[in-house]
């Protein structure tokens, strides 16, 4: 049993892939039984009575959700007055659906038209959302990565640029958000506005330092090699931090879809938030639920399927397994050779 | 102990003595004049003079931290003398340029490209065709002797191979003079003994005037023709060693009278000829384990 724990918690440690897989999906199930305990086992939390039977108290109706104290101290009430006692069943509040509940209103919200006309549907103010998020990440990356790298390979740009950069960044973007409204108006142009204040200033602070951690040594070697400045621009730097780069784009992605929330309550709300909102004011909770985990599952597949591009376009990474792409050129390689001999 | 008795160093057979006379008349390729460095008013060097004459092999040795690094660095163009001349066919360095190839002891291999692709790197640069680049990056990959892994990128290579691949990288450049900073001191000693027979072969075939930093003492004699011997702080040239072991070397003169006299002196020069004070003696033994 000892062992048996040694194995799991090894610091820095190699872990079998079984093992990882294993963790992996407790990583989920643990909060979802968490979840399910809580909608499912009376006992547990359920703060709040269902009433199923009114009987002698005038303003319990069925299905109202009273709070147990009111409920009990009525119930006290009946009871010496010689009425009937009021039934009810535990309840968790409105705002805490059972798991099954959001899995149904996940489904119902790709097939249920919205409540009122105009309203969009639940994929609609998605794919609002995502533009949003696309040209917000893409105008903030057009300058600040190619702002960064030079940030990072030359302490002239840098001197230049970080310290203001690094000034803006402690100024929330959202603090902009009437301003932005003032100046492109109350539809998407503030909301990618917002997105590009909150991802641009952190994406060169990010970016330049990642380019700083490349080993100079590379550098010095392509000097000795007669490289140009631009030829070690295009030639070292570039393909030298473009994995790391890479991956910091993915993290900013992250940040971008932070700010969108912020975003779309800017000018006339719209996209995810808004659906949010709606659902919220009509009390669908479950819906609430549903699109908040929409976001998540969305980002979590965009970046995994980002990590998957990762390793097939940069095949010269150490990873355990190499991407398709390197594996047909082994294989093509390692027949080649065949042949030759 | 009885101490062995060693022929002077400074004894050349007739062969050698001929092949320095011989040396000594090349032209010079890389002319130091005076070299001192200068860093936050501390002298790391100081007055270094030195003639390296065409397809000669020099090792610099000395003590940790005796700047022989710097040195090397400096005639690369990587660092700035503080006065004196640098100069390589006659012209003085300004920075680092492709006619002083440089091979490091980190590999430096770009990991984003093959071993092909890195060898190509410096022709390619130089605004060489591909096709060209390719196929005379095929033939250094070959002089070193990994052919069969032209496709494979750096992380996928031991350390002797990227080390293989370094030199060809640097070759392939045709540079005046080869600088080689403590190459092999990240290799474990047989690979490191391979790669010494290794180096001495393709000085052979080449035509390359080589400057070799080392802290390793058999590697200096084994393959120098002579060997610049540095003192620390400040760190001046002690001596210029001529090796009088004949050539073509192999291994197994590392037992010869000469060899052990050579490297004998540098060690003189390096450690000094006191004794080195005695140490206190500290018991660790438990009670009752104790042994005379």
């Amino acid at each position: 049993m000892e062992r048996e724990a040694k194995r799991w918690l090894v610091p820095y440690g190699d872990m079998a892939p079984l093992r990882q897989l294993v963790l992996v999906w407790i990583s989920f199930i643990l909060p979802l039984l968490a979840w399910a305990l809580v909608s499912y086992v009376p006992f547990v939390w359920h703060p709040l009575v269902k009433i199923t039977d009114p009987s002698g108290v005038s303003y319990f109706a069925k299905d109202i959700l009273i709070e147990r104290k009111t409920f009990d101290a009525e119930n006290a009430k009946a009871a010496a007055a010689g009425q009937a006692l009021a039934v009810g069943i535990p309840a968790n509040p409105i705002f805490l659906p059972a798991p099954h509940e959001v899995a149904i209103a996940f489904y119902k919200s790709f097939t249920t038209p919205p409540k009122r006309k105009g309203e969009k549907w639940l994929h609609e103010s998605l794919w609002q959302s995502i533009q949003i998020i696309f040209w917000g990440f893409t105008i903030s990356s057009i300058i600040g990565l190619p702002l960064g790298i030079l940030c990072g390979a030359f302490p002239f740009f840098s001197k230049i640029t970080e310290p203001f950069v690094d000034f803006t960044r402690y100024m929330p973007a959202p603090a902009f958000g009437a301003l932005a409204v003032a100046i492109l108006g109350i539809y998407d142009p503030p909301k990618i506005a917002i997105i590009v204040l909150g991802t641009f200033f952190q994406q060169v602070l990010v970016v330049a330092n990642s380019v700083r951690k490349l080993d100079t040594s590379l550098v010095e070697a392509a000097q000795t090699m007669g490289a140009s400045r631009l030829q070690i621009l295009f030639r070292v730097i570039v393909p030298g931090t473009c994995v790391d780069l890479y991956n910091d784009m993915r993290i900013l992605l992250g940040w971008a879809w932070t700010y969108l929330i912020v975003a779309e309550y800017i000018g006339a709300s719209s996209g995810i938030t808004y659906f949010i909102n709606q659902q919220a004011k009509y009390r669908i909770y479950d819906s609430v639920f549903a699109a908040i985990l929409m976001i998540g599952i969305m980002g979590f597949t965009t970046d995994r399927i980002l990590n998957w591009i990762g390793k097939q376009i940069f095949p010269w990474q150490k990873t355990s397994r190499p991407g398709l792409l390197r594996t047909i050129a082994l294989s093509r390689q390692r027949k080649s050779r065949e042949v030759a001999a | 102990m009885s101490q062995v008795e060693l022929p002077s160093y400074t004894a050349q057979s007739p062969e050698v003595a001929a092949r320095f006379a011989k040396i000594k008349l090349r032209p010079v390729i890389l002319d130091i004049q005076n070299l001192t460095k200068t860093f936050h008013s501390h002298t790391t060097l100081e007055n270094i003079s030195l003639q390296v004459h065409r397809r000669e092999l020099i090792c610099v040795v000395g003590p940790s931290g005796c700047g022989k690094s710097t040195l090397i660095r400096i005639v690369a163009g990587l660092e700035t003398l503080t006065s004196g001349k640098l100069l390589v066919d006659g012209k003085p360095v300004d920075g680092p340029g492709s006619d002083r190839g440089m091979v490091f002891q980190g590999y430096t291999l770009f990991p984003w490209l093959t071993v092909k692709r890195n060898v190509m790197f410096g022709l390619q640069v130089a605004g060489e065709s591909s096709t060209i680049a390719e196929s005379e990056a095929r033939q250094w990959i070959e002089l070193v002797g990994l052919s069969k892994f032209e496709h494979s990128y750096p992380h996928e290579l031991s350390g002797g191979m990227k080390q293989r691949v370094a030199i060809a990288r640097a070759l392939a450049n045709k540079p005046r003079i080869l600088l080689m900073d403590e190459p092999y001191g990240a290799l474990d000693p047989t690979t490191r003994c391979k790669m010494q027979s290794y180096l001495m072969q393709i000085w052979r075939q080449v035509d390359v005037t080589i400057l070799f930093v080392t802290h390793d003492l058999d590697e200096a004699v084994l393959l120098a023709d002579r060997i610049i011997v540095l003192g620390a702080n400040p760190s001046r040239i002690l001596e210029i060693i001529e090796v009088p072991v004949p050539r073509p070397r192999s291994v197994a003169q590392m037992l010869t009278p000469e060899f052990l006299a050579t490297k004998h002196r540098i060690e003189e020069l390096i450690h000094g000829t006191e004794e080195p004070a005695p140490l206190p003696n500290i018991r660790l033994t438990m009670a009752g384990d104790d042994v005379e």
